[in-house]
Formats: structure tokens, C-alpha cells, sequence
């Protein structure tokens, strides 16, 4: 990672004010969020989304003529171009041929990709921006840190600054009062200005009309007092059927800014008359802009069913800690990721797309049904591609990949992390999971790992069989989860094995782009799974069970390895979850817990990887409930304990206060004890308390319920 | 029904809502708030009312009588008028939104630049939603389809909630029964 892009981390999250304002915003978001969307089917109201704008997108040419075309027809000037410069070019030339001096925005992303305002200042034109967010950052001399609320890092502190300096007199920082001062400074401005530029939430190819939305309502000022009005649009906000504006209309609001509609939406279908008489001189700029390339990707043409909300910003638990700057200068957060890396260009997204732990919370909230975290995956996998694995990682892969030097290793590394041990902890262990952050103590190697373990273990003979995959953690650090497990699966007459040619299951390669040598894992994998009949193949690790139930197959088609694909697809046909195979298990009779036991107060932590891909989060509660404990839900109960895999060693700057605030909201439901189903999470979670002495235990739920067995 | 809906979820975003059953009680309540008010012909507290059908039948000149309530509309008279009153001619009861065909600019003026925005709305006109309206105002009829929900609004400073940026800072809505409507 750049220097510079780490030293942007550090200075944002050691800045109180903008992780201060962010953090509150994005725990009262998602409250309100929910609330705004109360009776209303989201899944279905976001399929449709999808489907509409998916149909634009494979569309675009012809959209883009149907709507020139009925633009033309009610007197607006459509003007349609892939260049940016030419868009500017364009502007400049209208303004130059009307003698335009001033200008008023209203707040528009795709003004500001091409960077317009710098371009036509330089012209010796006069750019006002009347968006009150977007007026603050123009005052600064900043770029918006949010599609939706731009000057969301500032404070009403530093806002005060400004516009004393502005109006040349010392104001107070009261809100109400700075809200009136830029009403009385922009009125003027909208009255005198020559032309208003905006950009649109919509355009609507069968009508010609382009839809605006604000709250402020300087949209409608932009639109209604200049005599020329240009709106930029980029033609993803292209819709096919004026019906449709209904449907966006119903999720965009509620999903930036939690409210049912913005205080004012003006659909606009060609020119009206001015207040003098004369007829409005409008001008349609449909920008393409890279955007036909991207619909012509298969796997990025879903990126153009974005509507721009940003909730996906809003949600992220790493935007939530650094803001936008750090993303970049236009588009922020994990779509901001995306379209960075084409309105600008693949590098520039090398280091932000580093920055994505994973955690899925943005594809849950995404109205236009976007898999933003794979997206980011395959940024990730054509940077790899284009520019190779850096050697460190390299070297590190080269090792997990040849599973006897890598288990061996781990083995030289029980013992030689022994002196560093205090009780189960150590500081440091060597290799890839050197250098790890502080604020977390790290799991002891185990002396003896699982696989050493399991061949002592005694099994009665069953009939149904289980392949047990174990993933590193638990073979190395976390045996005991593994014995739990088979006592457990033995309980239900089920008999374990342990495949030994097992190896690491490719995540940790995948996830850096690694794609070759995630495959390489997969293959392994495969052979050593299916060598013998099994009904299930068990694994009590969600991060492998997502590999193995859906990551090697997406591997091996992102690779074209199809001849893979067959055997791919039979073992996750019998993979499976530990938290769902126990229900199914107890569901059927064939496995019960002691009744009636009062066990006291427990919480639960939601893996990303078990809640959002495997979609598993009630079954564990119910079983722990069924053993005889009491939940109580702490805050924010299934946002990322800051783990991620490698995530936390590359950037423990941002791990390790996601994880600070994990302990804080495990800790204020005063319960003893903290379950979960993943031992990457229990590293995570069990470390951070450890080094904050916290009277709280981190367990796997297979733990718990093999202690409360029915005998 | 609607109308419970309507007023609810108006109110929910800082508008208020008032019904009469006669055209007669509503117009006795617009004077009586604009007097409260504080109406006057002087800058910054003169009414604008821009041509609505409710006007229709209304003897104008008694109207005109009325000290600071005008009829004729500019932009400079908009700019500095504390009152606008118009007509929108549909409410969605699901959002509280007011619609308006305003391809003419005045309907805009009025509704934009002064501080306080009445809106009189004919009962008749509340629809339930969206989709509805949509499939009933279409952009061949009119070039300016105008939705207002509540006053303008702003949370760019601190995400702290503020009313009234360069929009109106008070959405004042008078449905009146006897108005047919829904154009």
C-alpha cells in the first residue's frame, strides 16, 4: 500500500470530529433506515429495480435515442458524448455563445467526475454551488466526502469559519442561523445567475424527462430563475418507461437519507417559459463516459444499476471510520470503489479497493441489488492479473499453498512461539500472522494440532458419515472446537472423518486477488473431500463453509477452469454450516439438548460471512436458546468484529477500532459470555478482551452445546 | 381514510394541515392566518397568489381590497413576497406529497421564494399513491411536474435536521371538500 494512502487512514481515523459525526449518522442510519422502509418488501422492491435498470444497462444505445429523440421533439437540445473534455467543451460554448458570467448548481456527481467547476472558473465564469453541503465544500475548497451528504465530515465549527469569512462577520456555530446565512447569501446568486446546471436522478427514454429531487429545494430555483438550464446526466440514470420513475422513487429517499420522499421532486419534460415570456433554453447532456464499456463487462454491467443512494456508505463499517477523502476526489464508499476504478482508471483504484474488509453489509442494504463486495473482488483478482502478487504475499501463498511446508511450519511455530506465551495467548507469531496489531492478543499454536488429535480420538462406527473440514484455525489454534464437534455429531450417530490431505481453503488468497492460487487450494480441496462416500461435509468455520459451498465454484469460473466445475458443485452439495446441521439434527429427533437448564445471560455476534452469504442467523440463537440460555441482542449484533483474515494484519489502523467498538457493544449487555460460530471472529473478539481484561468470554457455539448434551 | 393518512404523514414532515368543508370556511381561514401573520403591503410580508381555480367564482376585486394580498406575479415581486398561495391539485396519502402540474413559472414562484407556502388542495384530489399518479399526469400534458413534501429541509451541518433553506420554510395545506379536482 502507498505511503501516502496510509498516512490518509491514520489522519482520518485520529480525527475525533469526522469519526465522531460519521459513527453517530451511521448508527442512527440504519434505525431509521428500517423504520423508512416499514411495510414495504424490500427484496421485491429491489428486484425490480434490478430488472429495470438491468435492462437499461444491456439498453444504453437505444435509451439513449429514444430519449434523444422524445427530448428533441418537446424543444430540449440533447447533446450525447463518451468524452468528458467534450462535455466541458460543450458547456463552455453555451455559455460563451449567451454571454453567460454566472452560474448556479445544483448538486450533481457527474459535474463534479468531470471536474466542471474548476474548468469553467478558469473560462472566467462565475460557478455558484446552492446545494447547501456542496456550497460549504466549494467555501473550503474541498471535494465531497459523500454522494449524499457532501460536507459530512465537517463540523458546524469549522461551517461557522467559513461563512464568517464569507460574510465578514463573526458568526456562531447555530445551525439554524448558518442555514439562514446561506439562504440570504445564494438568493441573491440564483436571481442574478445566467444559467443553472444540475444533473438528474432519472431520465426516462419514453418521455424525454428527466427527474430532479432535493430537499433544500435549490434544484427547483437552478431550474426555474436562470433562462438556460443545462442538466449533465450519465446515462446509467437512464430508465426505459415512465411508469418506473414511481419505483425508484419509492426506494431512492428511503435508502439515502431514510425519509419516504425528498421534500421536493420536479419532473421535467422539455422547456417552459421564463417569467419574462420567453421560452427556457434547455440543454440535455447524455455522458457516457466509460459507462457502454462497463455494460458491455459481464460482471461489472450490474455496477450501472446503481441509483445513487449511497447506502452503501452509509452502512460500511469502514467508510464509517475514515469518511470519504480517503476514498478519492469524486465517487467514495464501496461503489465509489467501483466507479472509480472506471470513470477514472483501474489503478487508481489499487489502494481504496484494499480498504473493503468483506463484510457484505453494503450488497444487504443495496436497493439496486448490486454484489458490491464481489466487484470489489474482482478489481482486486484484474489488478492481481495485471500487475502479479506483491512478493511478500507471494512468498506467503507459496507456503499455505504446499500444505506439509505450511502445517509444518505451523507446528515449528507451537514451539517456537512458546516463550512468547502468557497463559492461552502469545503477542506474536511468526509468518503470515506476524506483525499483528495491538489491542488483541493472539491465539497460542496449539501443541498438538486437531489432526494430530483426531486420530486419538475414540468414535463408535455409524452408518452416516461426515467429512469434518476443519480450516486452519481450529486445526491449529482451536482444536478443542473440532473434539466438540464430534462429540456432538457422534451424539446423533454420526460418525466423523478427517480427510488429512485438507489445506487451507483458499480464502486468504482470493481475497487478495490470488485467484490462481485459490483454485490451486480448491483443487486440494475437492480431492481430499470427496475421496470417500460422506452425507455431509461439516465445516464449523463460516469463512470456509462460503469457499467451499460457493468460492470455489465462482474460482473456477472466473479462471474458465469449467472441467472443475462438476465435482465443484457435488461437494457443495454436501457442505454444510455446524449451527445448521445441529437444527436439522435436532429437527429430525436425532439429537437432543438437556432441558430445562437455566444457564443465564449470553449474547451472539453474527459472522459476515455465516449472515449475509450462508444467511444462517437464527438457527444458532435457537439452539443456544434450546440449551437453556438467555440472548440479549447487544447493538449492532451482526456488523464485522473487524477481523476480515489478512485484513487485520494489512490494516490494523481501521481493525482494530471496529473492533473496540465490537467490545464496547458486547459489554453493554452485561452478559458473561459472547458465542459465535466462527473461530476467525473468536481470534478476533477473544483477543480484544483479553488485552482489555474484560470479565467476558468469547466462545464458538459448538463449545457451548457440547457441554449440554443430553446423555 | 386518505385524508387521515395524508395529514399524518404531512405532519410527520413539518407541514400543516388544515380542511374545510366550504370554500367560504377556507377562505375565511386564509385570511384570518394571514392576518395572524401578519400580512402587509410592504416587502417581506405581502402575499402573492397565483391563478388557481379556487379563485373562480371568488369576487376578485373584494380579494384585491385586502391590504398585501397580490395577484400579479413576478419574479421580483416573488422574491421579496412573504406568502405564496396556490392551488396543487393532488396529495399522496402515502408520503404526504402535494403535486402540481407548474409548467407555468408563477406556480413555481410563488411555491419557492417566499418563506411561508399555502397550498390549497381540492379533498377530491388525494390519491393513494405514486403509481397512481403517475398513471394519471403524464409529461405530454405537463413539461413541469412539481412534488412537494413538506417545507424545504436540510441536514448538510452535522446531519442536524433544519427547516427552510432556499425553499419555504412553512407549508401551510388547506383542503377544501367542495373544490372538485383532480383536473
Amino acid at each position: 500500500m502507498d505511503n501516502a494512502f496510509k498516512e490518509s487512514i491514520q489522519k482520518a481515523v485520529n480525527n475525533a470530529n469526522l469519526t465522531g459525526a460519521l459513527g453517530k449518522f451511521s448508527e442512527a442510519y440504519k434505525v431509521n433506515r428500517a423504520k423508512a422502509y416499514e411495510g414495504i418488501d424490500f427484496e421485491e422492491l429491489r428486484e425490480k429495480i434490478a430488472l429495470l435498470k438491468g435492462y437499461a444497462a444491456s439498453h444504453l444505445d437505444e435509451l439513449s435515442d429514444q430519449f434523444t429523440q422524445n427530448a428533441e421533439a418537446c424543444g430540449a437540445k440533447v447533446f450525447r458524448t463518451n468524452d468528458p473534455a467534450k462535455v466541458r467543451e460543450y458547456i463552455l460554448a453555451v455559455a460563451r455563445d449567451n454571454n453567460v458570467k454566472t452560474v448556479v448548481k445544483s448538486k450533481s456527481m457527474a459535474t463534479e467526475e468531470i471536474h466542471l467547476n474548476p474548468y469553467l472558473e478558469k473560462a472566467g465564469i462565475e460557478v455558484r454551488e446552492t446545494d447547501l453541503g456542496e456550497w460549504i465544500i466549494q467555501l473550503a475548497g474541498q471535494t465531497p466526502s459523500h454522494m449524499v451528504m457532501p460536507a459530512i465530515h465537517m463540523t458546524k465549527e469549522e461551517v461557522s469559519d467559513l461563512f464568517s469569512k464569507e460574510v465578514n462577520e463573526r458568526l456562531s456555530s447555530d445551525i439554524p442561523r448558518l442555514v439562514k446565512v446561506a439562504r440570504e447569501q445564494l438568493r441573491p446568486a440564483f436571481l442574478a445567475a445566467d444559467m443553472g446546471i444540475s444533473g438528474a436522478n432519472i431520465a426516462v427514454a419514453e418521455t424525454g424527462s428527466i427527474v430532479l429531487m432535493t430537499n433544500e429545494g435549490n434544484a427547483r430555483l437552478v431550474t426555474s430563475l436562470p433562462k438556460i438550464h443545462i442538466a449533465l446526466i450519465g446515462i446509467e440514470k437512464l430508465i426505459a418507461q415512465y411508469a418506473d420513475v414511481a419505483t425508484i422513487l419509492k426506494a431512492l429517499p428511503r435508502s439515502a437519507t431514510a425519509q419516504l420522499l425528498t421534500s421536493y421532486v420536479s419532473i421535467i419534460t422539455g422547456p417552459t417559459p421564463n417569467s419574462d415570456g420567453s421560452m427556457k433554453d434547455l440543454h440535455i447532456i447524455l455522458m457516457d463516459n466509460r459507462r457502454s464499456e462497463m455494460a458491455s463487462d459481464p460482471k461489472f454491467k450490474q455496477a450501472l444499476q446503481c441509483i445513487r443512494c449511497a447506502s452503501c456508505l452509509n452502512v460500511c463499517p469502514i467508510f464509517r471510520l475514515v469518511g470519504g477523502h480517503v476514498f478519492g476526489k469524486v465517487y467514495t464508499g464501496g461503489i465509489g470503489t467501483i466507479l472509480t476504478a472506471w470513470f477514472d482508471e483501474l489503478k487508481k483504484s489499487e489502494d481504496i479497493q484494499g480498504l473493503c474488509i468483506q463484510c457484505g453489509a453494503c450488497k444487504d442494504v443495496c436497493p439496486g441489488k448490486i454484489d458490491i463486495p464481489d466487484l470489489i473482488m474482482e478489481i482486486r483478482r484484474r489488478l492481481v492479473q495485471e500487475q502479479g502478487v506483491p512478493l511478500l504475499q507471494k512468498s506467503i501463498y507459496a507456503v499455505v499453498n504446499n500444505r506439509k511446508l505450511f502445517h509444518g511450519m505451523l507446528r515449528a511455530a507451537s514451539i517456537a512461539g512458546k516463550p512468547f506465551t502468557s497463559g492461552k495467548f502469545i503477542r506474536h507469531l511468526p509468518l503470515f500472522l506476524a506483525d499483528l496489531t495491538d489491542g488483541r492478543s493472539l491465539p497460542a499454536i496449539a501443541a498438538e494440532p486437531f489432526r494430530d488429535r483426531f486420530k486419538k480420538i475414540r468414535q463408535p462406527e455409524c452408518e452416516e458419515k461426515a467429512a469434518f473440514y476443519a480450516g486452519c484455525l481450529i486445526d491449529f489454534a482451536y482444536p478443542e472446537m473440532g473434539e466438540a464437534l464430534i462429540k456432538i455429531l457422534n451424539k446423533a450417530g454420526i460418525q466423523v472423518l478427517f480427510p488429512e490431505d485438507q489445506t487451507c481453503c483458499g480464502a486468504p488468497a482470493r481475497y487478495n486477488g490470488a485467484y490462481e492460487v485459490a483454485a490451486s487450494n480448491a483443487v486440494d480441496n475437492i480431492n481430499a473431500l470427496l475421496r470417500e462416500e460422506v452425507t455431509y461435509v461439516i465445516s464449523a468455520c463460516p469463512t470456509c463453509t462460503v469457499a467451499l459451498d460457493h468460492e470455489f465454484i465462482s474460482t473456477f469460473e472466473s479462471l474458465g477452469q469449467t472441467e472443475w466445475l462438476p465435482r465443484a458443485r457435488k461437494l457443495a452439495g454436501k457442505v454444510i454450516d455446524f449451527s445448521t446441521l445441529v437444527t436439522k439434527l435436532v429437527d429430525e429427533g436425532r439429537l437432543s439438548l438437556k432441558e430445562g437448564r437455566v444457564l443465564g445471560k449470553i449474547t451472539y455476534h453474527d459472522s459476515c460471512h455465516l449472515k449475509r452469504t450462508l444467511k444462517v442467523s437464527e438457527q444458532p440463537r435457537n439452539l443456544l436458546k434450546k440449551a437453556g440460555f438467555e440472548i440479549e441482542e447487544m447493538f449492532e449484533c451482526d456488523t464485522c468484529c473487524g477481523m476480515g483474515g489478512s485484513y487485520s494484519m494489512k490494516l490494523p489502523e481501521i481493525s482494530a477500532p471496529i473492533l473496540q467498538r465490537k467490545l464496547r457493544n458486547i459489554m453493554e449487555t452485561g452478559a458473561p459470555v459472547v458465542a459465535m460460530d466462527c473461530p476467525g471472529c473468536v481470534m478476533q473478539i477473544r483477543g480484544g478482551l483479553d488485552q482489555t481484561g474484560a470479565a467476558v468470554t468469547a466462545r464458538h457455539t459448538v463449545e457451548l452445546l457440547a457441554d449440554q448434551l443430553d446423555l | 381514510m386518505s385524508y387521515e393518512q395524508f395529514k399524518t404523514r404531512a405532519e410527520g414532515v413539518s407541514a400543516e394541515v388544515h380542511r374545510f368543508v366550504t370554500k367560504e370556511a377556507a377562505l375565511d381561514f386564509l385570511f384570518r392566518f394571514l392576518q395572524k401573520e401578519g400580512v402587509a403591503d410592504a416587502p417581506q410580508a405581502y402575499a402573492l397568489w397565483a391563478d388557481s381555480p379556487f379563485i373562480e367564482g371568488i369576487d376578485r376585486e373584494s380579494l384585491e381590497n385586502i391590504a398585501g394580498l397580490k395577484f400579479e406575479i413576478t419574479r421580483e415581486l416573488a422574491t421579496n413576497a412573504r406568502f405564496g398561495i396556490n392551488q396543487m391539485e393532488w396529495a399522496l396519502a402515502d408520503t404526504g406529497t402535494l403535486v402540481q402540474d407548474s409548467s407555468a413559472i408563477e406556480q413555481r414562484l410563488v411555491s419557492s421564494l417566499p418563506s411561508i407556502h399555502i397550498a390549497i388542495v381540492p379533498t377530491s384530489g388525494i390519491l393513494p399513491d405514486m403509481p397512481t399518479l403517475l398513471g394519471m399526469l403524464h409529461p405530454k400534458e405537463s413539461a413541469y411536474i412539481a412534488m412537494i413534501t413538506g417545507p424545504s429541509r436540510t441536514a448538510d451541518i452535522e446531519r442536524v435536521l433544519t427547516i427552510g433553506v432556499h425553499g419555504p420554510d412553512r407549508l401551510v395545506i388547506v383542503f377544501v371538500d367542495e373544490l372538485g379536482g383532480g383536473k
